[in-house]
């Protein structure tokens, strides 16, 4: 996994509720191989109309966010589905980061295996980046791990994260690869819980 | 190490989590070990991942896979699943638990069927047990009093590498729902009103544990109904202490504890319900007689209502984004503000899924279906939500009383409830549909999905429309 870096970037909004894994990667591509582009996948049935042409009303469409790396999200985003497929489209369409109140857990979960960067923020500051993004649709938003902030010009905000996630994601850290260094942990628990 | 237990009354969620610690880091971070993991066809990114790192399958005498997400509800045979990608998916989980040596219950395995039907049915869910597998809906097993939680593809990879699962420990909820429910309101209606109540988010980073009077009422099929469709009001998981219901139901099943050895797990798992004076982060009570047939009309769970109500009125939504939001909603079902919710036509039905294709769910659809026919203009299917209950329903003639009413009796899977096999319905279509999610496009591209219970889907097929259970012959 690759570790994760400063983000620097303009912020796709999207102020909507229970956007669900099913609206982010839709059934049709759950079939298909990990070595596809999802990308390509994000959004499908929404971003797209009946004829498949791009619809011009959905944001994540507009040319000012072909090189956006954060979205600002409503509440309980990537709700629903476990399909980790969801997180794929987001990171393969380049998107590293994904600020919300709150998210379903998880897509939350599946985002840290994947070197993407799920941020909780309070409603009043998710708003507060959603009405500057309305005012300012060119404003950069810089979210910095290390620090564990998310900067706009004229205001920052800290973030809570779990200290072993953060860690796995500054390192890049591949988790299969760390409990297998507690080996001798799991073996005594088999053969304690055995007898 | 497993962690000491606290020496304070505990939740039985905290019972279960505490004996399933193999290693805490000093930040807190949790390794779980995981008791049973369950597979299906929507698992081979995880295996893929696996292979990828040239690692074997750790515990495959702890794992158990059924494919159920991309396989035919006509028949049983795979080839006749005209998409290869479809097909692919179905084959490779038989190859991936034949490789691995995986106990696998394949298609022409009468004991295949959706694998949070199967697991229980064969008696793999076990009280006090840590169970996952790589779909939502693994929620369900929590009905006996398991902690059960749905996982993405690298936690699968993780758990069969390892047989193990790193966790923060989530918070605890408590929804009590004290008294009787009234005639017709079932295990369904509950859930529904509780997501309606608490909300879409409402348990997120929460272990919901079910409680109260109506809640012991129920039978084990209606407690998995009930836990099933936690994850839809945002929870981890959801429990329901075990009690005799779930000792009896237990009895006797394949991978169950028999004789004297089922003695002492009864003995043991009388100890898992909650200490009197456990404490919760939250509690939400719901008394059962403010419970009516519920039926969603939106795509979330949340939106819900009972079947007397109306639908909202966009106008009165005072916040800018919520307005735009339910505008939206409407316009993708097709629904106009105080339109009311009886009396909607539906073309399709569905009865099944992991959320209601047990035998009782199909008792109670058939209990209704008995009195009528399917209406002119409305496709009704019924799926079964194994092979063992199709061939239980099968031996009670309910295949013939569904048939003779003019439903489709099919192959178990888990069909319509999401479509990946291809059982979908046309765009602007209208169901009336026994599963968990009414998400845009969820039942096919343009489906409008309304979620309802097993007796009154087949009310709807009857009718033609969105009826009142209570209102119809059986529907009491």
């Amino acid at each position: 996994m690759k570790a994760f870096q400063t983000v620097r970037s303009v912020a796709v909004p999207l102020p909507r509720a229970n956007v669900d894994t099913d609206q982010i990667l839709p059934m049709p591509f759950l079939q298909k191989p990990r070595s596809d582009n999802f990308g390509h996948y994000l959004f499908h049935a929404i971003r797209r109309d009946s004829q498949g042409k791009m619809r011009e009303d959905f944001v994540f469409n507009h040319p000012r966010y072909t090189q956006a790396r954060v979205v600002v999200a409503g509440p309980n985003f990537g709700c629903g589905s476990s399909r980790e497929h969801a997180v794929w489209a987001l990171a393969d369409a380049g998107f590293e980061v994904v600020i919300a109140p709150s998210f379903g857990d998880i897509f939350y979960g599946n985002c840290l295996k994947n070197g993407m960067l799920p941020i909780r923020l309070t409603g009043a500051h998710v708003e507060f980046l959603l009405q500057h993004l309305a005012d300012n649709p060119e404003a950069l938003i810089q979210v910095d791990l290390g620090l564990q902030t998310v900067t706009t010009a004229n205001a920052s905000f800290d973030f809570d994260i779990d200290p072993f996630a953060k860690h796995c994601l500054l390192n890049g850290l591949d988790q299969i690869d760390y409990t297998l260094t507690l080996l001798t942990d799991i073996e005594a628990y088999e053969h304690r819980t055995s007898s | 190490m497993s962690l000491p237990m606290p020496q304070r009354p505990l939740t039985l969620f905290e019972k279960i989590w505490y004996r399933h610690v193999v290693h805490q880091r000093d930040d807190g971070e949790c390794l779980l070990y995981v008791d049973y993991h369950l597979v299906q066809d929507g698992s081979a990114p995880g295996f893929e991942m696996l292979r990828q790192k040239g690692l074997p399958v750790r515990m495959p005498k702890r794992t158990f896979g059924t494919p159920d997400h991309y396989i035919p509800t006509i028949g049983r045979d795979l080839s006749t699943m005209a998409d290869p990608e479809k097909r692919a998916m179905a084959q490779a989980l038989e190859n991936d638990c034949r490789e691995a040596g995986i106990p696998f219950f394949g298609l022409q395995d009468a004991r295949q069927g959706i694998i949070h039907v199967v697991a229980p049915e064969q008696g793999i869910t076990q009280p006090g047990r840590l169970m996952v597998c790589g779909d939502s809906h693994t929620s369900t097993h929590g009905a006996l009093g398991a902690l059960a939680f749905g996982i993405g593809a690298s936690e699968v990879a993780h758990v069969l590498a390892t047989q193990t699962i790193w966790q923060r420990q989530p918070r605890t909820m408590k929804i009590e729902v004290p008294g009787s429910l009234p005639a017709g309101v079932s295990a369904k209606d509950i859930i529904l009103a509780i997501i309606g109540r608490i909300g879409a988010g409402g348990a997120v980073g929460h272990v919901i544990e079910y409680a109260g009077q109506a809640i012991r009422d129920l039978s084990m099929e209606a407690r998995m109904t009930l836990c099933n469709m936690s994850i839809e009001a945002g929870a981890r998981a959801g429990m329901v202490a075990p009690d005799e219901t779930t000792y009896e139901w237990l009895q006797g099943r394949p991978q169950a504890p028999s004789g004297a050895a089922y003695e002492s797990c009864v003995a043991q798992w009388r100890q898992l319900p909650s200490d009197p004076g456990a404490r919760y982060d939250r509690e939400v009570v719901i008394p059962a007689h403010e419970i009516e047939p519920m039926v969603t009309w939106g795509n979330s769970p949340e939106q819900v209502g009972g079947i007397s109500g109306r639908i909202p009125d966009p106008a009165r939504e005072s916040d800018p984004q919520r307005r735009e939001g339910l505008e939206r909603t409407l316009a993708y079902m097709g629904l106009k503000a105080g339109q009311a919710l009886a009396g909607l036509p539906v073309q399709r039905v569905f009865i099944g899924s992991c959320t209601n294709g047990r035998i009782e769910d199909l008792r109670s659809a058939a209990a209704v279906a008995r009195h009528g026919h399917v209406a002119a203009g409305v496709e009704a299917w019924v799926v079964p939500g194994s092979g063992l209950v199709k061939q239980q329903a099968e031996a009670e003639g309910l295949h013939e009383l569904f048939l003779s009413a003019g439903f489709q009796w099919r192959d178990p899977g888990c069909s319509m409830c999401l479509g990946t096999n291809g059982d979908i319905m046309q765009p602007g279509q209208r169901s009336a549909s026994t599963s968990n999610r009414n998400f845009v496009g969820r039942q096919g591209p343009g489906s409008r999905t309304h979620l309802v219970s097993p007796a009154m889907a087949a009310a709807a097929a009857l009718q033609g429309c969105l009826v009142d259970v209570r209102t119809v012959k059986g529907g009491q």
